[in-house]
């Protein structure tokens, strides 16, 4: 197991260097010219000679791979530069928004794992039962709902109509209940309909048909050994599910004027405020990255086979 | 009737349903000039907030524009859009895909490497930084939505290559002297087809929605083009008093992305081959440790 991650481990590190590279790619290929937009962030007219003096200033007249390095060199120091508008450093108030986000990002989480598996669960043994349509139709109506919507319905609803749930800012947990619910909702029905059929699945192999011939009680036979295989799937999903969580927190921090960090990088966005652009990504791909990484050695924890598999090659 | 009768006739009203909702969705995309009985862009003061009438069937905007003009125009960009996305994800996806699984060796995997560097990030923030970088309108959206998607299809595009690659008949064309180009053209590509048409047809929902979502943001396409997700920026403010411009264009996208959802899984039961999913999936499963593929399919 000890290997497993060590392997793994060593594995993190050529992935985020990839990761930088491509950011550094897509930066080089369409931010046109650097110094052109540094000028005009300093207002200094952009005259050839103005143009030079900055680019040297930049670096920009080194070679593509010194630039590469030198801006990676500072990336790994967490030197991203400052930011064109309020000219902090940029780590420094990504960081500052980040937990924000975090926070809805892990609500979330749980509160998909936590509703998702009772649902899962009784959609599959109720199968064809008035809870499992009930369940499917309504997750299916989840996966169709754009999460952008559905924010604003629950706003017209709660807080609108009914008057219970304050419509945007942070607070209390009373402020969290809409954005959790609009982040999750896709997520949600998804996890729901994958339990659904990794419990389907499982109740037709072989090992329950012995576990029942055994004589255990159907209790044992289901929380047992159906749950258990069940589940393991779904720890690769919250993998999957942090990836989304993501981008529907951009979207709910927008609806709910919560003050995360991808509200923060959609105004950088308006601003052409590159530095900050670039720290967000990586900051969030890094955490997506070590997220896979957790649920991978918890993957491998859990499923020998998959420890084994890996090991023999 | 029985029970079975009955899901029976449930199951084809829907994808009835959802068929007609598409052929309506077709047609006011190809033809929203001629169907729309305002310029969805004018802009007229005096009928701000106007009520539906005769003359505005779902009324006005805030700035006096018609409703029912503007959704339909939206529909033109917002499935025109997903259209080119879908095409160049297939094209790309089927290009890199196929090329890895029926070549092997290091081509496969210098090209699954890319891939995975492509699905190291996450998708939606992926996007946005493309956009960031690019600059926003609907040539870049396309352009960030299809990067961010391709490798998927190229990874499944090259698992149902391999799994097809070495089964009999294939084998047996090969033997029998039909050259390689031949073998992949006659015998890969028609299977792969009908899976990427239920792929696709699953996951138009998905694109569009990230289309909306970005355009929703501010960082799509560029009001005052109409389209769904712009519409619904635009009517964030007026939510307490107005909340009905909301509904149209939310819920506009929401029928879509159902009645996608619904052909794609009207058209995974007509057309699956189930075998061939079944050595797919396994393959795939095998391939891709770290995820499921009906979770892949999901999203």
């Amino acid at each position: 197991m000890l290997r497993y991650i060590l392997k793994r481990l060593a594995m993190l590190a050529p992935i985020l260097l990839t990761v930088s590279l491509v950011v550094f790619g897509i930066l080089r290929l369409g931010e046109g010219d650097p110094a052109m937009s540094y000028l005009r962030m300093s207002n200094i007219p952009p005259t050839d000679q103005a143009l030079a003096v900055a680019r040297a200033e930049l670096g920009l007249d080194r070679p593509l791979h010194e630039q590469y390095l030198d801006w990676l060199g500072c990336a790994v120091q967490g030197d991203f530069g400052r930011s064109y508008v309020t000219k902090n450093p940029v780590l420094e108030e990504i960081f500052y928004y980040l937990p924000n986000t975090l926070i809805l990002a892990g609500a979330s989480l749980l509160f998909t794992l936590v509703l998702s598996v009772p649902l899962g669960m009784v959609s599959a043994l109720k199968k064809d039962q008035l809870p499992d349509h009930l369940t499917r139709g309504l997750s299916f109506f989840g996966v169709s709902m754009p999460n952008f919507w559905f924010g604003f319905i629950l706003v017209w609803v709660f807080s609108i109509q009914l008057g219970w749930l304050p419509p945007m800012g942070k607070g209390g947990p009373a402020h969290m209940v809409m954005p959790v619910l609009t982040m999750s909702l896709m997520s949600l029905c998804i996890n729901t309909r994958l339990i659904r059929a990794n419990m389907l699945d499982n109740m037709h192999a072989r090992y329950v048909l012995y576990a029942r011939a055994r004589g255990l009680p159907e209790s044992v036979v289901v929380g047992r050994h159906v749950m258990t295989n069940s589940l393991i799937p779904v720890i690769t999903a919250v993998g999957m599910h942090v990836g989304e969580l993501f981008g529907g927190a951009v979207i709910a921090e927008s609806i709910f004027a919560w003050p995360g960090v991808g509200r923060y990088a959609v105004s950088a966005i308006y601003n052409r405020d590159f530095p900050v652009m670039q720290c967000f990504i990586l900051v969030m791909t890094t955490i997506f990255v070590t997220m896979n990484l957790i649920v991978d050695i918890c993957y491998a924890w859990l499923d020998p086979r998959i420890r084994y598999e890996g090991g023999g090659q | 009737m029985t029970v079975n009768g009955l899901k029976r006739h449930l199951r084809r009203g829907l994808v009835a349903f959802s068929i007609l909702v598409v052929f309506i969705l077709a047609v006011s995309a190809l033809f929203a000039p001629l169907l729309s009985t305002h310029d969805p862009t004018e802009v007229t003061l005096a009928n701000k907030f106007a009520e539906p009438g005769l003359d505005h069937p779902l009324g006005c905007d805030h700035l006096g524009r018609d409703v029912l003009s503007r959704l339909l125009h939206g529909a033109r960009t917002s499935l025109g859009a997903v259209a080119v996305i879908a095409g160049v994800i297939l094209l790309l996806g089927f290009a890199v895909g196929a090329t890895a699984g029926y070549a092997g060796g290091v081509l496969d995997s210098t090209l699954m490497r890319i891939c995975d560097v492509f699905l190291t990030f996450p998708t939606f923030i992926l996007a946005m930084f493309m956009i960031g970088v690019l600059g926003t309108g609907i040539v870049n959206v396309i352009l960030a939505v299809s990067l961010t998607h391709w490798a998927w299809y190229a990874r499944i595009i090259r698992s149902l290559v391999l799994a097809l690659k070495n089964r009999e008949h294939v084998l047996a064309a090969r033997v029998s002297g039909t050259g390689r180009f031949m073998t992949m053209v006659r015998h890969i590509l028609p299977p792969v087809f009908a899976q990427l048409a239920i792929l696709a047809t699953l996951d138009i929902g998905h694109m569009m929605m990230h289309v909306s979502g970005l355009s929703f943001l501010g960082l799509g396409v560029r009001p005052p083009t109409p389209e769904w997700g712009v519409m619904i920026a635009d009517a964030r403010q007026y939510v307490w008093t107005h909340p009905e411009l909301i509904m149209y264009p939310g819920l506009a996208i929401f029928v879509t992305v159902m009645a996608f959802n619904l052909l794609g899984d009207a058209l995974r039961d007509a057309l699956d081959p189930h075998a061939l999913e079944h050595t797919a999936t396994d393959h795939a499963r095998r391939e891709t440790a770290s995820s499921s593929e009906s979770l892949q399919e999901a999203y």
